[in-house]
């Protein structure tokens, strides 16, 4: 009870009680906040229009500005231990077979985006007319964002849900997505669904990518890498 | 200035120096982050790399001004603001309950503030620190660290908002910010809003 007259150091409380509770939430944050965005939904999409709190993405970038996507000079190239090298437009990309799916993006930083609708290639579709060599069994994804590089197995990227994708939630790969294709593979990290791919070599050894240079996992599987 | 009787002295030096030094730290650190968090500014903006540059010299440049000031400045003067800060007495209670009570140099909702501010800092210290750590270091990273930032931003924005209307707009509390960039306030304003305080330094 509070006295007439006593002073009660209610600062420092305060200030102590903040920082435990801020430091604290370092091992329960994201799982409460979790419970509490998933139970909030349906009130949130009542509530709140959509596009006015930040969709959850955040756009990681390494150069001075993000790649420009021309569709007449456009060109996808296939190369490296394969029998036919292929140089394929937008266009042609686009008449492969269609695959769609939704999943789950999860950046290694810790934020993660829902229910993300792709549309774009199975690898195996796309790659199906250069005739990859037996000895090929690691894909090398060049992004025309220099000099981000990075690589997946043939296995890797043969799973049933990565791909290379040219829509996102109903339209056209956004520029700060990677326009006009990016790889999609949900199982790993973000940092290894590189964005703006333009070219992808076939080679017969992994090589580090760009953040695997600076102490990344070469196998970004969620959950099960770079120290989670 | 300080002659003049229809003044008194609310702020030293050494306090509006923190305060400038803080806030405008926190400005820019608020518009960096907000081009490295917000997708729109992040491709408006680009040269991500060079931003978070600037986001991470100005946290260091704004702990390194923190220390000198507190090092060069009126260690003395400023051990007596934070017991100042520290201390609710009954009227200070009764005045968070609504209750008009006369109030010392601090009210208790600026007691509050500057509670949760010095938490706050420390708080985005601590997570800056990680994000950038663990980046090196992935025994650092932990999952909820930039849940933990990016609330702090959104709190600190309610109450950056809050404290912008109390010193900018609000007719009965603005003429507060004169004692926050001279030093002193009208000592009729003051003997409303601080009675204890005035009453006390005669």
């Amino acid at each position: 009870m509070d006295s007439p007259g006593e002073t009660r150091r209610y600062g420092r409380r305060t200030f102590l009680a903040v920082t435990a509770a801020g430091l604290s939430s370092l091992a329960w944050g994201k799982p409460v906040w979790q419970a509490f965005s998933h139970a909030t939904q349906p009130l949130q999409d009542a509530l709140l229009p959509p596009g006015l709190l930040p969709d959850g993405w955040r756009i990681y970038t390494v150069a001075a500005s993000m790649p420009r996507f021309d569709p007449g000079t456009w060109r996808l190239q296939i190369d490296g231990l394969v029998e036919q090298p292929q140089s394929l437009t937008y266009d042609e990309l686009r008449r492969l077979p269609r695959a769609e799916q939704v999943s789950t993006f999860h950046c290694v930083t810790g934020w993660s985006v829902k229910n993300v609708r792709w549309a774009g290639v199975r690898f195996r579709d796309l790659l199906a007319p250069a005739r990859p060599l037996a000895n090929g069994t690691v894909l090398s994804f060049v992004s025309a964002e220099k000099p981000y590089v990075d690589t997946l197995t043939l296995r890797q990227a043969e799973l049933h849900d990565a791909m290379l994708a040219y829509e996102m939630d109903g339209a056209p790969l956004a520029r700060e997505h990677g326009a006009p294709v990016r790889v999609v593979i949900p199982e790993m990290y973000g940092y290894k669904n590189v964005k703006w791919v333009e070219r992808i070599t076939v080679a017969d050894a992994v090589e580090s990518g760009y953040w695997e240079q600076r102490g990344y996992d070469v196998d970004a599987w969620v959950g099960r890498s770079n120290g989670f | 200035m300080a002659s003049d009787p229809r003044y008194v002295r609310r702020f030293s030096r050494t306090e509006r120096t923190l305060h400038w030094v803080h806030a405008s730290a926190f400005f820019v650190l608020l518009a960096s982050g907000l081009i490295l968090y917000l997708p729109s500014l992040s491709e408006l903006v680009g040269r991500r790399p060079f931003v978070k540059d600037v986001h991470f010299d100005t946290a260091l440049a704004w702990l390194v001004a923190i220390a000198l000031v507190v090092a060069l400045g009126d260690r003395r003067g400023l051990r007596r603001t934070l017991a100042e800060l520290d201390a609710f007495d009954e009227d200070d209670r009764l005045w968070l309950r609504r209750i008009d009570r006369p109030q010392g140099r601090f009210n208790a909702g600026q007691k509050v503030n500057a509670a949760l501010t010095a938490a706050f800092a420390l708080l985005f210290t601590v997570s800056g620190f990680l994000l950038w750590y663990g980046e090196r270091d992935h025994r650092f990273r932990f999952a909820s660290t930039i849940l933990l930032h990016d609330g702090l931003m959104y709190v600190s924005l309610v109450l950056l908002v809050g404290h912008l209307y109390l010193a900018l707009i609000y007719p009965a509390t603005r003429h507060a910010l004169r004692g926050m960039t001279t030093g002193s306030v009208r000592r009729d304003w003051a003997l409303q809003h601080h009675r204890k305080w005035v009453d006390e330094d005669g």
